[in-house]
């Protein structure tokens, strides 16, 4: 708390203003929230936050649940793991283990954020300026969306994708389609190419090529199987080392939904839906600590800003203040309710710091941020905003300042050694470590095994090779051949997984399994 | 300003989880039937309009994607750090390989429990329960035969019993039919008064074809006539009054008594007894729908009866042989001594796998045409047997041709069954 109230950047106080506060109680109408969005507009355009258009949805717990189940996907195609969301949900809820996140917030244009109808008016406040003005200007700012998501485009794409499921469905049954979702949604995290800049996705397009592609697809596919040179023909030991792909492929679904020899096109289809999705999703994976570091940054910024123009009170501040927070509080590594490093705090400790490193500069940030230190703040941050992910922007903008508030600590498990290892903390030697190794915790690859198609037997038994490159020998989880069964159903024929650390394979995992004593 | 968009989506369907909530159930629906069934065998049979909480191993509902295993070199940085400097080192616990705590992401819903329970609604209790019994959907039917019945106010008629006369209404009608009666008169008479007031007041004509003596005869007499009509109007008619109209409305009668009988000798199994248990509930869903309060009495016997409390009825066994008429004959005792038949609609259900002493059949039937069947609403037999049938059978068909109203009896051999019979059982034809 305390931490909080010491505001580390005031916001320029002019002379304090008469008080001529917007509301004075709690409760909230609609002509309140409109009035509210007004002002803290009017702060974000201060700022210069640049936003997609808000629209603002009042929602019932119920619906709450509703839009938390289906992974704050506004419209969605039917499958039993939302179900079992919404199960798990609701049930948190019922036992009041949970206060339901108080905002959901779509990257959609216009930006779609939910209020729910139990929470009081400085709630609202506070949800409006952290999603529709925080998150929204990070959705239509940050290089990431930009890139690999069409805000204008979503919702009708999902309209799309939920039609189409649905025809499936009705087609070939609810338990086929239900199987390729179960496959595909395993592989969800592998359908994304990471270095590659995506198509942007439309519905509109996807309907006109879908049928294009079900003509087209097909036939390539025969192609590429028919047009292999038969064994006997080519005996070239050369030519039959030569893999295909030739250079391994991370888009797992991708490869499958073009090269799966015995899918049919409407599977292929669902197989891209999904793959689709996980794209839309991916830049939300990679930028979490600054997307919630933004939004905290800038709830905290905007509602002070309108408590110095005198249009909110001190007992909406006081309210207002509690929720924030409780939403930036840190356990401890010590504490029973330690779960990691929370994102919101994190995020919010960088930029806020930056803020003040821009302003009122110490000889250490002069010394670590050169470029940074005293330049205009406004600017800088935005800067920040758009340009990088969650694992550059801690590497640029951590600061030494922020490791020792946090009192940051790196320790290492290694299994060839009996003992933790605390191979870094928040002093001067550790610093640059320290910020180093939480910027890869936050690289993608680091967080997920690195696995890509790595060989397709063309000419044998068309068995689908992949393979996982370990970082720090760490070995796969035990849920692998469970996926693997997954890629399996999908590829139609035999599916292998091999670990491949330094040259040398140390894991290896077959599908259909293999039997034990082979040589 | 302007810009932004408020919507009202309160209003909207908050169910947009149904179709999700029911894919999920329809996923696992082996292990909700197996949770149903096994809450059937601990509910109490008066305790079925609940839902239930089902655990799934979460093993079974896990969705698999790749991710790290424990294994290898892992750094991660933490906060909140007192106490330790560079090098430190902090000796693993016991068991080897263990974690650093915040290790990886445990488990999406924060839960590290093997079980996945969520609560179903006693709708899908009763869906998995009677999906089970083939049970396409729960009858809602009324019984024909209730004997009960309330009186209910349907207004006012013109004739009655004095006992229901309703003064004020009458006497509103009166008053306005002597208004309606009297009021042109009464205005006739006071124009004609004031013609005679005016006649007697003006100067005598001087032309005696208008002698006023006569106009004023004439118009006295009008008068009088006139009078003597209003006057004649009664203060109360034959045809003001009004009684309270009552209905005789068939009214489920509020109370039934379900008597449960079962013969839980030697040859009865655990089996017999679940798909007995089975038909008991339904059949007190079935009341249920239908009366307000219901008393169940247990009665369970071999060769002779006793009255037990639910969990002795179903899950105590005895050994030995059979004699069913203890049971009824018990039963018939208690319905004496208990439940009314004025009061209590009665219903009973009997199960057992048709043994009985071959001697004690007919006095079986002579108990039931003489003193049961003529106080109860309705009497199941259920033979849980797939063999041949016995003597009882035989005798109880007799009782159904003579009774074919409040008796019926069914075979079921297996849990498939239970529901179409209770169908059959209870499906009356139209009186």
């Amino acid at each position: 708390m305390t931490n909080l109230m010491d505001r580390p950047n005031p916001p320029e106080s002019d002379q304090p203003r008469a008080r001529e506060p917007i509301s004075t109680g709690s409760e909230w109408t609609f002509e309140l929230i409109q009035e509210y969005d007004d002002e803290i507009a009017k702060c974000a355009a201060e700022f210069g936050l640049d936003t997609y258009p808000n629209q603002i949805e009042v929602i019932s717990a119920e619906q709450m649940m509703d839009a938390y189940s289906s992974v704050g996907m506004p419209v969605g195609y039917h499958h039993w793991s939302f179900g079992k969301q919404f199960l798990s949900t609701s049930k948190g809820y019922q036992r009041g283990q949970m206060g339901l996140a108080y905002e959901i917030v779509i990257n959609s244009n216009p930006c779609i954020a939910y209020l729910m109808e139990e929470n009081t008016l400085p709630m609202q406040a506070l949800v409006i300026a952290h999603a529709s003005y925080g998150h929204n200007s990070f959705f239509k700012g940050n290089y990431l969306f930009r890139t690999w998501t069409d805000a204008s485009a979503i919702i009708d794409y999902l309209v799309f994708a939920r039609h189409y499921v649905a025809e499936c469905e009705e087609r070939y049954g609810v338990d086929a389609v239900e199987e390729i979702l179960d496959s595909c949604h395993a592989l969800m995290n592998y359908g994304v190419d990471r270095y590659k800049r995506p198509a942007p996705i439309s519905a509109s397009e996807e309907v006109r090529r879908q049928k294009e592609r079900e003509e087209y697809q097909q036939r390539r596919i025969n192609d590429l199987w028919r047009t292999i040179p038969k064994l006997d023909e080519d005996d070239d030991p050369v030519r039959r080392r030569k893999r295909y792909p030739e250079e391994p492929q991370e888009n797992i679904l991708y490869f499958i939904e073009k090269n799966a020899p015995l899918l049919e096109t409407w599977q292929r289809e669902i197989i891209r839906i999904v793959r689709k999705l996980g794209q839309y999703f991916y830049p939300q994976r990679q930028t979490q600590v600054m997307n919630e570091g933004w939004a905290t940054f800038w709830h905290y910024t905007l509602l002070h800003r309108m408590y110095d123009k005198g249009l909110v009170t001190d007992g909406f501040m006081l309210e207002f203040l509690q929720s924030h927070s409780a939403v930036v509080y840190q356990p401890p590594y010590n504490s029973p309710w330690y779960s990691g490093l929370n994102p919101y705090t994190l995020g919010f400790s960088i930029f806020t710091d930056l803020r003040r490193i821009c302003e009122n500069p110490t000889e250490e940030d002069r010394e670590w941020f050169p470029d940074i230190a005293g330049s205009d703040w406004l600017e800088t941050l935005h800067f920040a905003m758009k340009n990088f992910k969650d694992e550059s922007f801690i590497q640029q903008f951590l600061s030494p300042k922020v490791m020792r508030d946090l009192k940051l600590f790196a320790i290492q498990n290694d299994d060839q050694e009996d003992v933790y290892r605390v191979t870094a903390i928040h002093d001067d030697p550790g610093y640059r470590d320290l910020r180093e190794k939480l910027a890869r915790q936050y690289n993608l690859s680091y967080r997920e095994p690195n696995i890509q198609v790595w060989n397709v037997d063309v000419r044998g038994d068309r068995s689908l090779t992949l393979r996982h490159i370990p970082v720090d020998r760490v070995p796969l989880g035990k849920e692998t051949d469970e996926v693997l069964r997954h890629v399996h159903r999908l590829w139609g024929f035999d599916v292998h997984l091999e670990s491949v650390d330094d040259g040398t394979v140390v894991e290896d995992h077959h599908c259909p399994p293999r039997e034990v004593e082979e040589d | 300003m302007g810009m932004t968009h408020i919507v009202d989506r309160r209003l909207n369907g908050k169910n947009k989880s149904a179709v999700n909530r029911e894919r999920f159930l329809r996923r696992y629906r082996h292990h909700i039937k197996r949770a149903v069934s096994d809450a059937v065998q601990k509910r109490s049979i008066t305790d079925i309009e609940r839902g239930e909480k089902v655990s799934i191993p979460s093993r079974d509902i896990e969705e698999p994607i790749f991710h790290h295993g424990q294994g290898g070199k892992r750094e991660m940085v933490h906060p909140g750090n007192q106490e330790f400097v560079a090098g430190d080192t902090i000796p693993k616990p016991d068991g080897g390989g263990g974690q650093g705590s915040g290790q990886g992401q445990a488990s999406p819903d924060g839960e590290g429990m093997d079980e996945f329970a969520f609560q179903i609604t006693q709708e899908e209790f009763l869906d998995f329960l009677f999906d089970d019994l083939e049970l396409p959907n729960l009858a809602r039917k009324k019984l024909k035969d209730t004997e009960a019945f309330k009186y209910v106010r349907s207004g006012f008629s013109t004739d009655g019993v004095p006992a229901k006369l309703d003064v004020v209404r009458s006497l509103r009608g009166a008053h306005a039919r002597r208004l309606g009666l009297g009021g042109a008169r009464k205005k006739k008479i006071r124009d004609l008064e004031k013609q005679l007031e005016a006649l007697k007041s003006a100067p005598e004509d001087l032309d005696p074809a208008f002698s006023h003596e006569d106009q004023i005869q004439v118009l006295e007499e009008e008068i009088a006539r006139l009078k003597a009509n209003v006057r004649r109007i009664p203060f109360i008619d034959e045809i003001d009054l009004r009684y309270r109209q009552h209905l005789k409305k068939p009214q489920p009668a509020t109370s039934a008594v379900m008597f449960c009988l079962m013969d839980v000798s030697g040859s009865m199994t655990q089996m017999h007894k679940d798909i007995a248990k089975r038909f008991f509930i339904l059949l007190y869903l079935f009341l249920k729908k239908n009366y307000k309060k219901i008393e169940v009495v247990f009665i369970r016997h071999h060769t002779s009866a006793k009255e037990v409390d639910e969990e002795e009825f179903f899950y105590s066994r005895e050994t030995g042989g059979t004699i069913v008429s203890s049971a009824l004959k018990l039963m018939h005792k208690i319905i004496e001594s208990r439940y009314s038949p004025a009061e209590w609609n009665i219903y009973a259900a009997q199960a057992s796998d048709g043994d009985n002493w071959n001697d004690d059949s007919p006095v079986c039937g002579k108990i039931l045409a003489d003193n049961i069947l003529p106080l109860v609403q309705y009497f199941a037999y259920v033979e849980i047997t797939p063999q041949d049938h016995q003597m009882l059978w035989y005798e109880y068909e007799k009782i159904q041709e003579q009774f074919p109203q409040s008796f019926a009896l069914q075979q079921i051999a297996d849990p498939g069954e239970i529901y179409p019979v209770f169908r059959q059982l209870f499906e009356r034809k139209a009186a």
